[in-house]
């Protein structure tokens, strides 16, 4: 699971929806990994208006990666910046999460992450 | 310039929203009477079909007609300027007839009777520099009935081909993964045309299963998300017949965004509450959302709950115990059809871009008066809806158009009911999986086997 897909992902408990503490969900014994994937500018531009810039900052710095910038470059921006396409598409495109837990900041539900799978099923007493 | 667009003879309902879908994602203004469009240039004819599934091949059109005098005069009104481009270089002359044939001798005449155009260069069958063809489109049935010539001709200089290949790229046949539910690679490739995959878009399946629509969809470019309430069919064997493994066998591992186990009445996808003043991205995230929800026929309809709490008290305290042990499997309760429907709309609508598309597959009953109508929403408009035929039921591919805040009648969003049939069996839930079931008899017992 690409480290973007974290920035699309909130607790699945319909109470926690309306609590800021619920996203971005915390990664928990993470084990990460990387695949090799061409740098494709056209993506990372796509994306910028979809992330959550504030979230992907504390992801970023949760799975141990250097601190974003506290501002979102602009498209322009970022297509003039070289190194910060090229890390953006590591951190987004090519960092996966393998193994390990993601955690509710809200409620304190455990989702499971195994083999690049996360569970998001939820027992009776939390539908 | 006009081109005349030679389609495969398959899905016949689906090849004009495919190549309307394709214009959209070249940016081609297409004006289009049928077949026949109007394009501003070759390299746009070349373009507009390169990834078309169901179009074979795209020409510049020289001249049509009901007759062959009727071609030449239009050849003659119109391309003689062009015609010293062709002098020398090898070349090609084929006849195309459909529903029809003709004699070997007969295509040797009506060739030569092109022979004014000047082409003197080497004839080559193979890998020609140019190919030029004369479609000839005869009455069904016409060599039994022996009817001596066809009802209208084209004719034309080749340009380029559609991608019939791939289809066969992606074979289910050679696919390392599939299931008895895998799309098969022809409509999912058509479904991520017309859903406008392209490089650098996001695309989502609720449905994942085996991941036919991804795998279609990163095949044009895309990264893909995929969810499915049964992770066992992300994960297959965990070994090689995986999901993954999937996108690892036709090296499109860089598509892959993200996979995980989820129900789309619980999904843990953010979006945002439907709003009137949007800027038609913020808080949006998917440019196009694929899927072929179960219809509970082959794949049981099932979201998270319990089916019958008074009958069975103890699924949830036990739950609450269990719920933390790794293979703790949560209840499944059955779940009606047409409120998941609408429960795609609804989350489509709150997570495509302003133009985003959602396609979607659904079957109803042929027999009308059992027919399930297409599922509206104020913020979708309607696409196209393309039908592929079986014996007594159908399935469609419907599409639809996220449309800005600011086109949407608040009004239309208030007076939103959604008619959620009560019941607690599978049947109660859904009338489709009933009248299957029945075989689509009608009430007063008779089934129509005319049909």
């Amino acid at each position: 699971m690409k480290v973007l897909t974290l920035n699309f992902l909130t607790c699945a408990v319909k109470t926690c929806k309306s609590s800021s503490d619920s996203f971005p969900l915390h990664p928990k014994d993470a084990e990460l990994v990387s695949d090799d994937v061409e740098l494709n500018p056209q993506l990372l531009v796509n994306l910028l208006p979809r992330i959550d810039w504030k979230a992907l900052r504390t992801t970023s710095t949760e799975l141990g990666f250097p601190e974003l910038p506290e501002q979102p470059p602009t498209a322009e921006e970022l297509e003039a910046d070289e190194k910060m396409l090229k890390d953006l598409h590591t951190l987004l495109v090519e960092t996966q999460m393998n193994e390990g837990k993601l955690v509710c900041g809200h409620c304190g539900h455990e989702y499971a992450v195994r083999e690049g799978i996360a569970n998001f099923l939820l027992p009776s007493h939390l539908v | 310039m006009d081109y005349l667009v030679r389609f495969s003879q398959s899905h016949e309902t689906f090849r004009l929203p495919e190549l309307e879908s394709l214009a959209v994602i070249e940016g081609i203004v297409m004006k289009s009477p049928f077949c026949i469009v109007h394009l501003p240039s070759d390299d746009a004819a070349k373009r507009l079909i390169r990834r078309s599934i169901l179009v074979q091949s795209i020409h510049a059109l020289w001249g049509s007609g009901p007759d062959l005098a009727a071609v030449h005069a239009a050849v003659h009104a119109t391309t003689p300027h062009l015609w010293a481009q062709y002098l020398t270089c090898p070349f090609k002359f084929t006849i195309d007839s459909y529903q029809g044939s003709r004699t070997a001798e007969d295509k040797v005449r009506i060739i030569n009777s092109f022979a004014y155009l000047g082409f003197a260069g080497p004839i080559r069958m193979r890998d020609p520099d140019e190919e030029f063809t004369l479609f000839e489109d005869w009455e069904f049935n016409s060599t039994p009935l022996g009817i001596p010539d066809p009802k209208h001709y084209y004719f034309g200089r080749y340009l380029g081909s559609g991608a019939r290949d791939l289809p066969k790229v992606l074979d289910l046949k050679k696919r390392r993964y599939i299931s008895t539910t895998s799309m098969d690679a022809e409509l999912a490739l058509v479904t991520a045309n017309i859903a406008l995959a392209a490089p650098g878009k996001l695309m989502y399946d609720p449905f994942v299963g085996t991941g036919s629509f991804p795998i279609a969809c990163a095949q044009f470019g895309a990264v893909t998300f995929g969810s499915d309430i049964d992770g066992r069919s992300i994960r297959g064997d965990e070994k090689r017949k995986t999901l993954r493994g999937n996108f690892e066998q036709y090296g499109l591992l860089g598509g892959l965004g993200g996979m995980f186990t989820a129900d789309l009445t619980n999904s843990p996808i953010r979006r945002a509450d439907l709003r009137y003043d949007g800027d038609g991205v913020t808080g949006r995230l998917f440019d196009g959302i694929v899927c072929d929800p179960p219809y509970g026929v082959r794949e049981g309809l099932r979201v998270l709950g319990v089916r019958d709490p008074e009958k069975s008290p103890w699924v949830i305290p036990k739950g609450k115990v269990m719920y933390k042990d790794p293979d703790f499997i949560p209840p499944r309760k059955p779940y009606s059809f047409l409120a998941m429907l609408d429960d795609i709309l609804q989350f489509s609508a709150q997570t495509l871009v302003d133009g985003g598309r959602l396609s979607f597959w659904m079957p109803t009953a042929n027999d009308e008066n059992q027919e399930i109508a297409v599922p509206t929403h104020p913020y979708l408009e309607v696409v196209s809806v393309c039908t592929q035929v079986f014996n007594k039921w159908s399935r469609r591919l419907i599409t639809y158009r996220r449309i800005p805040d600011k086109e949407v009648d608040p009004e239309a969003m208030k007076a939103r009911e959604v008619a959620t049939p009560v019941g607690k069996s599978a049947d109660e839930l859904n009338p489709f999986r009933k009248a299957y079931f029945n075989k689509f008899e009608t009430a007063d017992g008779s089934s129509d086997d005319a049909s």
